[in-house]
């Protein structure tokens, strides 16, 4: 048996090939880009539990977010890839999703979610990991300074900001004496305390705090405790007795003289506001973050950001009317997506050992204007408390729809520093 | 060999198998080995209350929760240190169990069960009502300071995994005994016949009570263990889904077996992570193998291995 063996002699006509299509190579950044080793992101995501309609979305914008990263090229001329994984709306399930991205799957960051009890009972585990983690939470767990230096919340704004901001315009044009009416655990009782402190700083009062025990489902015998005197009444239900809670108090005013209504969008997320029974909501005021209804005036970047995510003027999914998004919230995971990026390009991000490298970029962050990367608003990111700043809007229900009545301003939502995390330790 | 020492070398084994696994394991199925370890221990309570004394309770999360809460708010209120606030929590677990056992074990049956569902959702209620103090449904982090005992760091991994394996040998082995014991074949025996028992002069209230109390004691250990662990506090330990969780490592392992808690948690907890990266249903897929279960192994994994070949499975 003959064993044949062949040996390549390059000859100078081959040798200039390979040479000018390596150049060639070379010359293609993007072609380049897409051969590295991709960033990863972790997504700790709502995909079931109560939270699942908030996750939904949070999938939807976060990877048209990442399509638009990727289309210009990556970040760092690394294309960047998600990592989703549901953490069934559960703090002992979030952990371990944390742990589950960072260790096995080997995501670089991860990015956190909406309910804030998740949120508080992964971030230990993130800091121990030694993982950033960018939260979507809304909540005031991170500016408060309960948890560490690895959890940051750079995309969207915090509840006590968004209260606080609430009440100048409430004050100055539906009235001084307000009650409110809230579920009676910690979503509720930071509506509570920030909004009552914030009137008062006003010159209004809150002259009835009526609390509503998470297992009712029957309001009608706490409305006579609403004082006559009251000028606004400030509601925010949430979860599935919402619809009961608007209808029992239509039925309890009925066509007599009733307060001025405001309530937070956070009742009504993923609601359809011209669902039969709600019609009682026609005039009332709601906080929105990112109108569900495109304004008039709006930005020249809603179209594109509507567009990207997939829904139409009135807030809907495209292929589907009846998808309702949670518009006030899912922009977050957008406008994180893009903190991220600028902090990776800020700090040369490698790997994950420049993490803390990445933390600090992060921390160094300030002023955000207004673009693509944040179609909400121009934001305003404060280092020291890992929290982000921002506009909010006030919306009408007219017709069924919730139009934009005012917007205000990044000063009404400021409040004293509770925590300095960069004199932290990593 | 004698059972007893096929017993003993079964159980001792297994202690040095989980022993070896943290240095052959990667370090993310370490982590996970010390959360189910932890879990096996809430387990291993409930089998003693349901498994062994036959009492079918829905209130076990409330005995966890209680020692969660009552490791983790000596820290978070009065700035106590990890050593007496865990001890807090293990008492705190088996107090809340011997106070409820008190009124629900005028009771059996059906009507136990949900008087025992009752106590809990009266409990979870309670900590979303206090919030001021328990952080209600958002909870709170135990700060560094509150997760070292002793100068080790139960936030370092290593230190994490040898703590659960202390925490669930000792439990392991707490339980053997237990069961082997005189007081354990009472405990059987009231699953059995509780009316012959009284006619034979044992007192049914007082040793279901006792079980009730020393399942409420591991509950509290290991609500407290996960508090410290893993450095959260929080109300949804309290829900209803974590009265089920160890009735179902229980089912799925073997009910009134030593080991099946450790292997039903082990199994469940490895279902829930191999599934939940193939589909967003995994629950459904979670849920299709606790019905085949049910038809096909009643008994559970050990209790049917039990039955068939290995009679001196305790």
């Amino acid at each position: 048996m003959t064993l044949r063996t062949s040996l390549y002699t390059p000859t100078r006509r081959g040798l200039l090939k390979a040479g000018a299509a390596g150049l060639a190579v070379a010359a293609m950044p993007g072609f380049v880009g897409a051969q590295a080793a991709p960033i990863k992101v972790g997504f700790q995501l709502h995909r079931t539990g109560i939270g699942a309609s908030y996750g939904r979305w949070y999938e939807r914008t976060a990877q048209a977010a990442l399509k638009l990263i990727n289309d210009g090229g990556g970040i760092n001329g690394r294309p960047v890839e998600i990592v989703f994984e549901d953490d069934a709306t559960d703090p002992k399930r979030g952990s371990e999703v944390v742990e589950k991205l960072t260790v096995q799957a080997g995501c670089d960051v991860v990015m956190g979610t909406l309910f804030s009890h998740v949120v508080i009972g992964s971030a230990p585990r993130a800091g121990e990991l030694k993982v950033p983690y960018l939260v979507c939470s809304e909540g005031y767990h991170v500016a408060s300074g309960m948890l560490n230096r690895w959890t940051l919340q750079p995309g969207i704004t915090d509840v006590r900001s968004q209260i606080a901001s609430m009440a100048p315009w409430v004050s100055a044009n539906l009235g001084k004496k307000v009650s409110m009416i809230f579920p009676d655990f910690a979503f509720g009782h930071d509506h509570r305390d920030f909004f009552t402190a914030a009137m008062a700083a006003q010159g209004g009062e809150v002259i009835a705090q009526i609390a509503i025990p998470p297992t009712e489902t029957s309001f009608t015998r706490y409305f006579p405790q609403i004082p006559a005197e009251t000028e606004v009444l400030y509601h925010v239900m949430v979860g599935p007795a919402v619809l009961t809670f608007v209808k029992e108090l239509g039925e309890f005013y009925g066509s007599g003289a009733k307060p001025a209504m405001f309530g937070f969008i956070d009742s009504l997320e993923a609601v359809d506001t011209a669902t039969p029974g709600l019609e009682f909501l026609e005039g009332s005021y709601f906080w929105e973050a990112h109108n569900r209804v495109k304004p008039a005036d709006a930005g020249e970047h809603e179209a594109a950001y509507r567009a990207a995510v997939g829904v139409d003027d009135n807030g809907a999914s495209v292929s589907d009317a009846a998808d309702v998004s949670t518009y006030s919230h899912m922009f977050s995971t957008w406008e994180t997506l893009f903190f991220l990026k600028a902090a990776m390009e800020a700090s040369a991000y490698t790997g994950p050992a420049d993490r803390q490298k990445l933390v600090e970029a992060m921390e160094a962050m300030s002023d955000m204007p207004y673009g693509i990367e944040r179609p909400q608003g121009a934001k305003l990111f404060n280092g020291r408390t890992h929290q982000v700043f921002g506009t909010q809007n006030i919306s009408q229900v007219q017709g069924g729809k919730l139009m934009r009545v005012h917007q205000t301003s990044m000063a009404d939502g400021a409040y004293e520093d509770a925590v300095d995390y960069t004199a932290t330790s990593f | 060999m004698s059972a007893t020492a096929k017993v003993w070398a079964l159980h001792l084994a297994l202690l040095a198998a989980l022993y070896a696994a943290q240095f052959l394991l990667p370090p993310y199925y370490a982590t996970n080995l010390a959360r189910i370890m932890v879990l096996a221990v809430f387990a291993i309570g409930y089998n003693l209350a349901f498994g062994y004394t036959g009492l079918l309770s829905l209130g076990h999360a409330l005995f966890f929760a209680a020692g969660m809460y009552g490791m983790g708010l000596p820290g978070y209120l009065l700035e106590w240190t990890a050593l007496p606030s865990l001890i807090t929590g293990l008492v705190a677990g088996g107090a809340v169990a011997a106070a409820v056992g008190l009124l629900a074990l005028r009771t059996t049956g059906v009507s136990f069960m949900i008087v025992t569902l009752m106590f809990a959702q009266a409990g979870y209620l309670t900590i979303l009502y206090l919030a001021p103090y328990t952080g209600g449904d958002e909870g709170f982090v135990i700060e560094a300071a509150g997760r070292s005992i002793a100068g080790l760091d139960l936030a370092l991994d290593g230190h994490r995994y040898t703590f659960a394996l202390l925490l669930f040998a000792v439990a392991l082995l707490i339980c053997l005994s237990l069961v082997r014991s005189r007081f354990g074949r009472t405990m059987v025996a009231m699953r059995e016949n509780e009316d012959r028992s009284r006619m034979l002069g044992y007192n049914p209230f007082t040793i279901k009570l006792t079980a009730l109390t020393i399942s409420g004691l591991y509950a509290g250990a290991s609500g407290a263990a996960y508090a410290i662990l893993f450095g959260y506090v929080g109300a949804s330990f309290a829900t209803i889904q974590y009265s089920i969780l160890p009735m179902l490592y229980v089912l799925l392992g073997g009910a009134g077996t030593v080991i099946g808690p450790f292997l039903g948690a082990a199994l469940m907890f490895t279902l829930i992570e191999a599934t939940s990266g193939l589909t967003s249903a995994y629950l459904f897929l979670v849920g299709a193998a606790l019905v085949a279960l049910v038809l096909f192994a009643p008994k559970g994994i050990l209790g049917t291995i039990r039955e068939r070949w290995v009679r001196w499975l305790p």
